[in-house]
């Protein structure tokens, strides 16, 4: 049987990543702002990480306007979709394992 | 090295992440139980008028059926008033005790689904009463309070689904009892209420009042 750790997705291993991730799954799509928010990190760090996301396809940007605001909402791609629901069953089955 | 603990953390934090972004949950049950009692205390301020009315005015040259009218919609803005301040009060202090923000994304969004049919009921029950049609008053406001806690049962507590689908009962049932609109209107907008405020404090809020703020 193939060891689950190897199947745990590199990418998922921040907190932040995780936490985008997460809120990306279950809304169509999230700003900046909110994100923000939800996560509790600094604009840069942010950037950074969705950066991350991006660059493996799991995320797309949408940028767009609130008046003259600048809007910047990011959604959730099918790659990323996918990549997120096995990292999920990697945990899955360590916790099944270890649990033993 | 990734443990068990580290692993569960993970879950945790994908869990509450996924609550936190799609659901509004500081609505507490508190606010149930306020609009409930002011819609009861609404409801007998009501009888008593109506009750006046009938004794005193009717069929005499001094009877005002416009005043009634005005005494009615007086209380009812009343009640939707007291309630509403009730609901944004209790909700704000529930928020800041879970460190949540109060006014986000997911607030917006549960504002936006609930307002939405109960500004159209609104405009309907509007209009009945400019066209002096009272007899469907009380069961278009439970309609369309029900479909509007329907609707927004997505974006908060699913709870508030079942608080809805016992609204839109009453309702309908309501429909076929024109002259007792003011009893199902207390039970539904009264009783009810306050049932679910209470069954939601017991099962969210207990806990956290009895152990002080969270840290």
């Amino acid at each position: 049987m193939k060891n689950p750790i190897e199947q745990l997705n590199k990418i998922f291993d921040s907190r932040i990543r995780l936490g985008i991730m997460s809120a990306l799954l279950v809304n169509e799509d999230v700003s900046f702002n909110d994100l923000k928010e939800l996560i509790q990190v600094t604009d840069g760090n942010l950037a950074s990480h969705l950066k991350t996301l991006e660059e493996s396809a799991y995320i797309k940007v949408e940028k767009g306007f609130v008046g003259r605001k600048t809007n910047t909402t990011y959604k959730v791609t099918k790659a990323g979709e996918k990549a997120f629901r096995l990292h999920l069953d990697a945990l899955e089955q360590m916790i099944r394992q270890m649990g033993k | 090295m990734s443990s068990n603990e580290q692993n569960l953390d993970a879950i945790r934090e994908i869990r509450q992440m996924m609550d936190r972004s799609s659901r509004f949950i500081s609505l507490s049950g508190w606010s149930g139980v306020v609009a409930g009692g002011s819609a009861l205390a609404g409801a007998w301020l009501a009888r008593e008028k109506i009750a006046a009315y009938f004794q005193d005015g009717y069929g005499k040259t001094e009877a005002c059926p416009v005043c009634l009218r005005n005494d009615l919609l007086a209380i009812a803005a009343g009640v939707f008033i007291l309630a509403f301040v009730a609901a944004v009060l209790f909700t704000y202090f529930k928020s800041r005790r879970d460190g949540i923000a109060f006014w986000g994304a997911s607030a917006r969004r549960l504002m936006w689904n609930t307002m939405m049919p109960m500004l159209t009921g609104a405009l309907l029950i509007w209009r009945m009463i400019e066209l002096e049609q009272y007899e469907l008053v009380a069961p278009a406001s439970l309609l369309f309070y029900g479909l509007a806690l329907v609707n927004g049962s997505k974006f908060t507590l699913g709870e508030v689904r079942y608080l809805g689908y016992a609204m839109i009962v009453t309702g309908l049932i309501s429909l076929w009892f024109s002259g007792y609109g003011l009893y199902f209107w207390a039970f539904g907008f009264g009783v009810l209420h306050i049932l679910y405020g209470l069954s939601m404090w017991w099962k969210y809020e207990r806990y956290t009042w009895l152990s002080g703020p969270r840290a």
